[in-house]
C-alpha cells in the first residue's frame, strides 16, 4: 500500500459511549481523523408508549405523556392536553393559559442550561459543566417550590392546570429571575469570549439555511441557521399569542449567522434570557380567575368520553416543534395517539452537519442539536432489509390508523 | 559489588517515595480540581484506593490483542517514568545516577512512557485505542521540538559559562542557578524557555487541553480503553509518575534554589528542608501548568494542538534560544 492511500476505518459511536447520554448509534467512516461518511440508527429505547396509551383513558395518558421525556415533561403533557382540548372544544381559563406559559418557560430555562453543560462536557470543559449544572439547581428548586417535584411536575390537567401560583410565591420567583439575569451575563462571558470554546465550535458542523429548510429542521437548531421559525411565534398556543414572542436567531446578538455549533449554543443562551423576560411579563399580566375548566375529574372524564373527533397540537418544546395527534371515537381510550418529538426532525441533520468534520468534532456536533433520543424512539424496524421512503412511511402510517379504526368498529360490533 | 547493593537500595527508596508522592499529588490534584468546579471531590488518598482496587481486579486481554506487547507496555511505561527520577537531583542532593547519564538521556527516557502507551494501544487491537495512539504520536512529535530547543539552549549557556565542566550533566546544572549566569537579555530568553517548557507539560502528561490520546468524550479513553486490572493500575501509576518526573525536571532545570543556602542550615535539617522545598516547587509547577490550565480550558483538536506546539510554542522557545545567543554574543 502506498503511503498516500489512507485506509478507511469505521468507528461506531454508540449506542453506549461516554459522549452520549442516551442510546443512538452513529456509524462514522473515517480517513485518519477526517469523517467521510455518517449513518445513524435509532430504536434502542423504544418503550411503546403510544401503544400503552391506546389502552388508557385521557386522564391516565396525561401521566404517560409526562414520562415520554425526562426533560420536556411540561411540553409533552401540554401538547397532549391541547390536542384533547382541541378535539373536545374545551375552553381553558385564561389564568391557566398564563400558568402553562410560566411552567413551560421554567422548563426551557432548565433544559437549555442542561444543554450548555452537556456541550461544555463534550468539549472536555468540565468546569463549565459543573457551573451550569450548579446554577440549574436554582430553577429546579423553584419548580419544586411551585409544584412539589423537581422533574415530573404533574401540574397539567386537561382543561387547565392543577396548581396555582399564589401571591406569596411570586417574590421567590422574582428573586430567581434576578439570579438568572446575573448568571446569564456570566454565561455570555464564558461562551462568547472563551478562546478554547470558540476554537472548538466556530465554523464546525455548519448547517446552512437551505439545508435546514430542506431537512425541515425545527427549534433552536433551525433558528441558529437563520430560519425564523418558532411555534410560539407562528402558531401560538396557551398565552403566547398575548405575549408576541419573536423567534431568536444568532443575528440578535452577533449580526451574522453562520449556522455552526457556536451559533446553536448562542441561540440557546439567548433563549434563556427570552424565557426570563417571558416569565416576568406573565407574572405581571396574569389575570385572576379559575385555573380549571372542570375541577371534578369524574365529570371531566364523562365529557372526554363523548369526544368523537381528532385533535392536533403544536408546542415549542425546548428542542423544537413537538406535535401530538389524538383521535377519539366516543370511547374511553383514544383510537390513535401519535407523537412527533422535535429530535425526530433534527436527527436527520446529523449526517449533513458531520460531513468534513474531524472525529474529535463528532460528540459536540451531535450534542449541538440537543438530541433527546427517548422522545424520538417511536418505532422499531424489525426487517432491516426494507428501505423506508416517504411514500412507504406514509402508507404504513395510514394502514396502521385504518386498522385501528376497523378494530375498534369490529370490537364495538361484537359487543 | 557492595556499592551496587547500596545503589540498588537507594534506588528502591527513591522509587517508593516517588510512587507515594506521585499518587499523593494526584489525589491533591483531583481534590483541587473538584474544589475549582464547586464539587466536594474524592478524599486525598483516593488514588491509593483506586490502585489497590485495580490490582485485585481481573486483568482482561482482548482476543485480537498481541498479549506480550499489550502486557509488557504498562510495565515499561512505569519503569521508564520512575527511571527519570533517578537522574534528577532532588533539592541539594546529587542525583543517584548522575555519573551514568545526562540531560539528553533524560529527555530520551521521558519519551518512553508515551511511546509505550502508544505501542500498547496499537497492540490492543481496538479502533478507539489506535486513534488514541495515533494522536499520542502526533502530539509527541510536535512537542519534542520544543524540549530539544530548551535542552540545547541550556547546555549552550552552561558550556560557555563553565568551559571545563560537562554542560549536559545535572551536576553542573544543579550547582549553578541558570538565572545567575546570564545577562538581562539572556534572562529574558531563559524565561521564554521556562514558559515554553510549562506549555509542553499538559501534552507531556496527557492533561487538558492536550489530553487528546485519552479524550474521554471522543474516543472513550483512547489509549487506555482496553486496559483493565493490574495493567491499568500500572498505567495509572505511570501517568502520575510521569507528571511528577516532568515537573521535577522543570524544577531541576529552572528553579534550582534551596532553603538551606538561604537559612544556612546544614546536616539533616538542611536535607529535610531542601527535600520539602523541592516537593513544594514541584507541586507549584504542577498546579500552574497541569491543574489550573486543565480546569480552565476545553480540549483542543489534534490539528489545533499540533499547530499550537509546532508553530507558536516552538517559535517561543526559538526566540528564547535567540535571546540567549544574543546574550552570549554581547
Amino acid at each position: 500500500m502506498r503511503l498516500s492511500e489512507k485506509k478507511k476505518c469505521s468507528i461506531a459511536i454508540g449506542p453506549i459511549h461516554p459522549a452520549l447520554k442516551e442510546p443512538i448509534q452513529i456509524e462514522v467512516k473515517i480517513e485518519g481523523e477526517k469523517v467521510t461518511d455518517v449513518d445513524f440508527a435509532l430504536g434502542h429505547v423504544h418503550r411503546g408508549i403510544e401503544w400503552i396509551g391506546l389502552r388508557r383513558n385521557p386522564l391516565q395518558i396525561l401521566y404517560l405523556a409526562e414520562r415520554v421525556c425526562g426533560i420536556c415533561n411540561i411540553s409533552h403533557p401540554l401538547a397532549f392536553c391541547t390536542a384533547i382540548e382541541n378535539a373536545a372544544n374545551i375552553k381553558v381559563p385564561e389564568r391557566a393559559e398564563y400558568l402553562r406559559v410560566i411552567y413551560a418557560e421554567l422548563e426551557r430555562i432548565h433544559s437549555h442550561l442542561l444543554f450548555l453543560g452537556v456541550a461544555a462536557h463534550e468539549l472536555g470543559f468540565d468546569s463549565i459543566l459543573h457551573y451550569t449544572w450548579l446554577v440549574r439547581e436554582k430553577v429546579l428548586d423553584i419548580i419544586e417550590y411551585l409544584t412539589g417535584n423537581r422533574i415530573t411536575k404533574a401540574v397539567l390537567m386537561i382543561g387547565g392546570i392543577r396548581r396555582d401560583i399564589t401571591r406569596e410565591q411570586i417574590p421567590k420567583i422574582k428573586e430567581m429571575l434576578k439570579y438568572y439575569e446575573k448568571v446569564y451575563k456570566k454565561l455570555c462571558d464564558i461562551f462568547l469570549d472563551d478562546p478554547t470554546i470558540k476554537l472548538r465550535t466556530r465554523d464546525i458542523g455548519i448547517l446552512t439555511k437551505e439545508q435546514a429548510l430542506k431537512l425541515c429542521i425545527v427549534g433552536p437548531t433551525a433558528r441558529a441557521s437563520g430560519v425564523k421559525k418558532d411555534i410560539r411565534q407562528d402558531f401560538p398556543y396557551a398565552a403566547y399569542a398575548d405575549l408576541k414572542i419573536e423567534a431568536i436567531t444568532p443575528a440578535t446578538l452577533l449580526n451574522e449567522i453562520r449556522g455552526d455549533v457556536f451559533d446553536r449554543v448562542i441561540v440557546r443562551l439567548l433563549e434563556v434570557k427570552q424565557s426570563i423576560d417571558i416569565i416576568k411579563r406573565c407574572l405581571k399580566e396574569m389575570p385572576e380567575g379559575p385555573i380549571m375548566h372542570e375541577p371534578v375529574l369524574q365529570k371531566l372524564l364523562v365529557e372526554l368520553k363523548q369526544i368523537a373527533n381528532e385533535g392536533i397540537a403544536l408546542v415549542e418544546a425546548p428542542r423544537g416543534e413537538l406535535i401530538h395527534y389524538i383521535r377519539m371515537e366516543s370511547s374511553e381510550a383514544p383510537v390513535a395517539w401519535k407523537i412527533r418529538a422535535p429530535t425526530y426532525a433534527n436527527v436527520h441533520a446529523i449526517p449533513e452537519i458531520l460531513k468534513d468534520c474531524q472525529l474529535a468534532d463528532v460528540p459536540i456536533v451531535v450534542a449541538s442539536i440537543d438530541p433527546c433520543i427517548s422522545c424520538t424512539n417511536r418505532a422499531i424496524i424489525a426487517d432491516k432489509n426494507i428501505t423506508l421512503n416517504q411514500e412507504k412511511l406514509h402508507g404504513l402510517s395510514v394502514k396502521k390508523t385504518l386498522a385501528l379504526i376497523d378494530d375498534k368498529a369490529k370490537g364495538e360490533g361484537d359487543d | 559489588m557492595i556499592e551496587f547493593v547500596y545503589l540498588g537500595l537507594e534506588a528502591l527508596i527513591i522509587i517508593l517515595l516517588a510512587l507515594f508522592f506521585a499518587l499523593l499529588f494526584n489525589g491533591i490534584e483531583r481534590k483541587l480540581i473538584a474544589r475549582m468546579q464547586a464539587r466536594i471531590g474524592p478524599p486525598i488518598i483516593q488514588p491509593f484506593i483506586d490502585v489497590k482496587k485495580l490490582f485485585i481486579k481481573e486483568n482482561i486481554v482482548p482476543d485480537n490483542a498481541i498479549p506480550w506487547i499489550f502486557n509488557s507496555m504498562p510495565l515499561i511505561a512505569l519503569a521508564s517514568s520512575l527511571l527519570v527520577l533517578l537522574y534528577i537531583p532532588f533539592g541539594g542532593m546529587p542525583a543517584l545516577l548522575q555519573n551514568y547519564g545526562d540531560i539528553i538521556l533524560v529527555v530520551y527516557i521521558m519519551l518512553i512512557p508515551s511511546l509505550a502507551l502508544a505501542i500498547g494501544a496499537f497492540a490492543s487491537g481496538s479502533p478507539y485505542a489506535s486513534i488514541g495512539a495515533q494522536r499520542e504520536v502526533v502530539i509527541m512529535i510536535s512537542y519534542e521540538f520544543v524540549l530539544s530547543v530548551v535542552v540545547i539552549a541550556i547546555a549552550w549557556l552552561f558550556s560557555l559559562a563553565f568551559p571545563q565542566a560537562n554542560a549536559f550533566s545535572f551536576a553542573t546544572i544543579n550547582e549553578h542557578a541558570i538565572w545567575n549566569i546570564a545577562e538581562p537579555v539572556g534572562i529574558a530568553g531563559i524565561f521564554l524557555l521556562f514558559i515554553s517548557s510549562l506549555a509542553v507539560m499538559p501534552a507531556k502528561i496527557g492533561k487538558l487541553p492536550a489530553d487528546l490520546a485519552e479524550a474521554k468524550t471522543e474516543i472513550a479513553d483512547g489509549v487506555l480503553v482496553e486496559y483493565s486490572g493490574r495493567n491499568l493500575a500500572l498505567l495509572y501509576m505511570a501517568q502520575a509518575t510521569r507528571m511528577l518526573a516532568f515537573a521535577s525536571l522543570i524544577v531541576a532545570l529552572f528553579l534550582p534554589w534551596n532553603l538551606s543556602s538561604i537559612f544556612s542550615l546544614s546536616g539533616v535539617p538542611a536535607l529535610i528542608s531542601d527535600f520539602a522545598f523541592f516537593l513544594v516547587k514541584v507541586f507549584v509547577i504542577m498546579f500552574v501548568s497541569g491543574i489550573f490550565v486543565s480546569a480552565a480550558s476545553a480540549r483542543l483538536k489534534i490539528d489545533q494542538a499540533a499547530k499550537c506546539y509546532i508553530s507558536f510554542i516552538f517559535l517561543l522557545s526559538l526566540i528564547g534560544l535567540m535571546l540567549i545567543g544574543l546574550d552570549i554574543i554581547l
